[in-house]
């Protein structure tokens, strides 16, 4: 038996820790920690609610633009004010931007190298490669000629002993499936895709100034003018920028994304057997088509809201807000009274008390104690959930009169019927990674949608783009509080916020990645990354990439999830390091 | 080592740079750090020299935004190459190794380039309670920027929060989290503050080295000038409308969609130092004024305490709404400015309770025009 440690957990947003033990070539057991905190809830105790949304876009600068807009919709459901048709539409064409950016990142600069060894690609035959290529894509760039100079560069690169990134990687490894071509084609787009996305993120920054961390938003709307004969304005000039680019984004995620994806995956089928976890998905749903509250009336939804149990995909069971709460019995925060309940985020406390090992430490067990993260331990229920792109696909999947419907079941069909796999595959690692390409890929189709009827709502003469109501908060009643709901790229996230007197008394956000990540809760039941590695094979524990690869399927976000909050105002006590 | 043998000429050529892209990269350079078009080929020359020195990248209490800033580099395949040229063998986010070989890597770098390499930071250091509130394989954060950042070249400080203590020192400061500069002691540091960084002014910083072989001259948060010399007021494209009177009173207002100023809606642009209104982001496409929303001043120090709420608009101005005052309302800024960022390390200690939103909306009203 072995006990490996993984950490840096590295080609993710922030620092995570992954303990892993391992016995006859499989892990039996994993405990997943975060290592970083920095306490921004408590941060935003007494400011003006206004203000939140740009603390909490500062959560993450990955999943930039997800807390501003999960803020600013907690203070809007808190004040009671419905945004303009034209904001709800920049919302959702800046939160769909954000998905595909995010996805295509994902897929190429974080998960990747995963799958496609950089190494073997050195040993590909140009022209076969072009031949692999066309066989699955037109896509313009598919010559042999244009392979080989890319061989050339990293021949060059490999040969100068200049790995820079790519230094030290699992290269070699027997895990590693795909032939030397597959692994050039994936190395090229990877070059492509890191090129592509600096571009076509651009729709942020006509439609929020610039990304990441966008600066557009306002409570009850947001302050991009519109006027399309203005000079300074959202103008006939920078719509046709937002089409050239949501057009550039379609294309790249059809030609080449999903075709490389699908490609990848059917050297990989073993991994539709492998992650799966424990099958309970959660999605809050998102993007409004009308204008309504986001928080409580799902129904406006492009992407439906609900809960599936133990892979049971005939039942679609709503969600009810209250019904989420956090343990701490083994994350480095206590309760008042005690750490064996969960805690409803209205009534949670957040007093850290680190027990971990004294640093320098090799192990977490060093210290004895039971607590080994900086995440709590959310749950519904009482039932840990994972969330993501796979839960949302489960969901419209599963949901015939949800407004997405039709477009997932036919891509999801597709992918399945392609990698001659049955739905079953879908709760798995593979599963997880398939699900983030056919969101994209039905998410960059109906952004066009989406942008004709912002730019039909202008052309009607439309120009609105704030609720100015409730702007002056002498016209706030002296104490209410809201929930802000939103899908970020990695999952179901939610804000609670408390004013009272015209400040923020409370604010709590449940993040994605804590879902996801967290640690066992009070009954021991392990959280998704843990329950998902368990049964994973591992050829050689000094290089565990095959706890990469499940990890990278959830998409981790630390910095997200690591956070605190404290809406009673208690003060952070001293931290004992044992 | 590969690192100092060949050169960047060499490696661009080897990536199929053109020379053509490759100057007119230079040129971009030039302008970025206010330099005449004619020192272009001096930067090209002095690039195609230098040698290749080594950067680490290392994230501490960060939200990575300034690593995406890093993808976004506007002149894409030479900004970024010139980052992969100086060998980036160490950066969490991105590299392929993980766990003990991505450790590996690193102390490579720092103990074979010991003296020689860039250690870029990201994020603040957390101190309270021995550093707990951040740990990478299980050393904190202050342990490894004192050893890592202590070995370098120099550091540079990218984002408000490597420089400056950011988001996570914002009162109350729940970490003891602070800038790079108050925990590793003789070795430069250059700060480019901003939520995130401009990458356009990170490349700048490096070339300004590689070309003249010192670091750019710096303001008294060290700052460089080329990028923080200028208040966004004085370069604004909506400093006329100041000028003239003409703001923006509500959003999505005639004064919104005329482009007017932002003063009223709480616009930090009088008192923040920054180039965005010259670069702006994402390629030159847009930046915060340009798309309708205020400054919020997040390149300055303590920003979160010090211009918040961001909504009120800065108080204390006289506004007369002519050029004739403007000049003498410049010189008055910069030295409310200079006074308050004076006593900017107190403001966390004092601001412990946070004070109810107050009303300079209604006292200044009288005084606007």
């Amino acid at each position: 038996m072995t006990k490996i440690a993984i950490d840096p957990l590295t080609r993710i947003e922030g620092h995570l820790r992954i303990e892993a033990q391992v016995e006859g070539g499989k892990v039996t057991d994993a405990w997943s920690s975060a290592t970083m905190w920095r306490g921004i809830e408590l941060i935003l105790k007494g400011r003006d609610p206004r203000d939140a949304w740009l603390f909490t876009q500062r959560i993450c600068g990955v999943c930039t633009t997800v807390h501003a807009l999960a803020s600013v919709r907690a203070v809007e459901n808190a004040l009671g004010l419905e945004v303009p048709l034209n904001a709800v539409l920049l919302r959702n064409l800046i939160q769909a931007s954000q998905y595909i950016h995010d996805h295509v990142i994902h897929f190429y600069h974080l998960h990747a190298l995963d799958w496609v060894d950089i190494v073997s690609s050195l040993s590909a035959d140009p022209v076969a490669t072009a031949k692999l290529a066309s066989s699955i894509s037109d896509w313009p760039k598919n010559s042999a000629d244009y392979f080989r100079q890319i061989q050339a560069k990293l021949k060059a690169f490999v040969e100068g002993g200049q790995l820079g990134i790519f230094a030290n990687g699992y290269w070699g490894h027997p895990a590693y499936k795909l032939p030397p071509e597959a692994n050039l084609l994936a190395v090229a787009h990877y070059l492509e895709a890191l090129e592509w996305q600096r571009d076509i993120i651009r729709i942020h920054a006509v439609l929020g100034s610039k990304n990441p961390h966008l600066q557009t938003y306002v409570v009850g709307g947001m302050a991009l003018a519109i006027d399309p004969n203005g000079q300074s304005t959202f103008n006939a000039e920078r719509a046709a920028l937002v089409q050239q680019l949501f057009a550039k984004a379609l294309n790249f995620v059809e030609k080449v994304y999903i075709p490389d994806l699908l490609a990848i995956a059917s050297f990989y089928k073993e991994w539709a057997a492998i992650g799966q976890g424990h099958g309970n998905f959660l999605a809050y749903g998102d993007f409004p088509v009308g204008v309504g509250d986001p928080s409580s009336e799902p129904d406006l939804f492009f992407q439906p809201r609900g809960i599936i149990l133990n892979r049971d995909l005939s039942t679609i069971h709503p969600v009810d807000h209250t019904k989420v709460t956090e343990y701490v019995t083994h994350s480095w925060f206590e309760y008042a009274k005690g750490e064996a309940e969960a805690l409803h985020p209205w009534q949670g406390e957040t007093k850290p008390n680190y027990t971990g090992p004294k640093p320098p430490y090799k192990m977490l067990d060093e210290s004895n104690s039971p607590k080994y993260s900086w995440l709590k331990a959310p749950r519904y229920d009482n039932v840990p959930m994972e969330v993501g792109p796979l839960a949302r696909m489960l969901v419209a999947y599963a949901s015939p009169q949800a407004r997405n419907h039709a477009s997932v079941k036919d891509k999801v069909d597709k992918v399945l019927a392609n990698l001659g796999v049955g739905p079953e595959a879908l709760f798995s690692t593979l599963g997880r990674t398939a699900a983030r390409g056919v969101e994209t890929w039905v998410v960059a189709e109906v952004a066009q949608q989406w942008l004709t009827h912002f730019l039909e709502n202008i052309k009607g003469g439309d120009l609105r783009i704030h609720n100015n109501t409730k702007w002056d908060p002498r016209k706030w009643p002296k104490q209410a509080q809201g929930v802000g709901m939103t899908e970020a790229p990695r999952g179901a996230l939610g804000h609670w916020v408390q004013v009272k007197g015209e400040q923020i008394e409370g604010y709590q956000c449940v993040v994605p990645s804590t879902w996801n990540g967290g640690p066992r809760d009070g009954s021991g039941k392990r959280g998704p990354y843990e329950e998902a590695l368990v049964g994973t094979p591992i050829a050689d524990p000094e290089k565990p990439l095959e706890i990469l690869r499940t990890i990278h399927s959830f998409d981790p976000c630390m910095a997200c999830a690591a956070h605190l909050l404290d809406h009673e105002g208690k003060e952070i006590i001293s931290v004992k390091v044992q | 080592m590969p690192f100092e043998t060949g050169n960047l000429k060499e490696a661009l050529a080897q990536r199929g740079v053109s020379r053509r892209d490759f100057l007119k990269f230079c040129s971009a350079m030039a302008v970025t750090l206010a330099l005449p078009p004619q020192f272009a080929p001096r930067v090209a020359q002095a690039l195609e020299k230098a040698p290749r020195l080594p950067v680490v990248w290392l994230e501490y209490q960060d939200c990575a935004g300034n690593t995406e800033g890093l993808l976004r580099a506007s002149k894409p395949t030479v900004a970024e190459l010139v980052l992969d040229v100086l060998s980036l063998n160490y950066h969490e986010t991105i590299m392929a190794a993980a766990g003990h070989q991505a450790e590996a890597a690193l102390q490579e770098t720092v103990t074979k380039q010991k003296g020689k390499y860039i250690a870029v930071v990201e994020g603040s250091i957390p101190t309270k309670d021995g550093g707990v509130y951040c740990t990478i394989g299980g050393r904190t954060a202050l342990d490894l920027v004192q050893e890592i950042g202590g070995n370098a070249a120099a550091i540079i400080a990218v984002g408000t929060c490597a420089a400056y203590g950011g988001l996570p020192m914002a009162s109350p400061n729940p970490t003891g989290a602070g800038g790079v500069g108050t925990v590793v002691k003789g070795v430069p540091i250059l700060n480019l503050p901003g939520c995130p960084m401009n990458v356009q002014n990170l490349t700048a910083t490096i070339v300004h080295y590689l070309t003249f072989e010192t670091w750019p001259a710096t303001d008294q948060f060290g700052r460089p000038l080329f990028a923080y010399g200028s208040r966004i007021h004085d370069d604004c494209e909506r400093r006329a409308h100041f000028d003239a009177g003409q703001f923006v009173e509500e959003w999505g207002d005639e004064g919104h969609r005329k482009g007017w100023c932002l003063y009223k809606m709480g616009c930090k642009g009088p008192e923040t130092f920054h180039n965005c209104p010259i670069v702006r982001y994402n390629e030159g496409t847009s930046w915060p004024v340009g798309a309708g929303h205020g400054c919020a001043g997040c390149s300055e120090p303590s920003f979160w305490d010090t211009m918040t709420p961001f909504y009120r608009r800065l108080p204390k101005i006289d506004l007369l709404g002519v050029e004739a005052t403007a000049e003498q309302l410049g010189v008055g800024i910069v030295a409310t400015v200079t006074g308050a960022f004076a006593t900017h390390g107190v403001i966390s200690a004092i601001r412990s309770k946070i004070q109810p939103i107050d009303r300079h909306e209604a006292d200044l009203e009288e005084h606007l025009p």
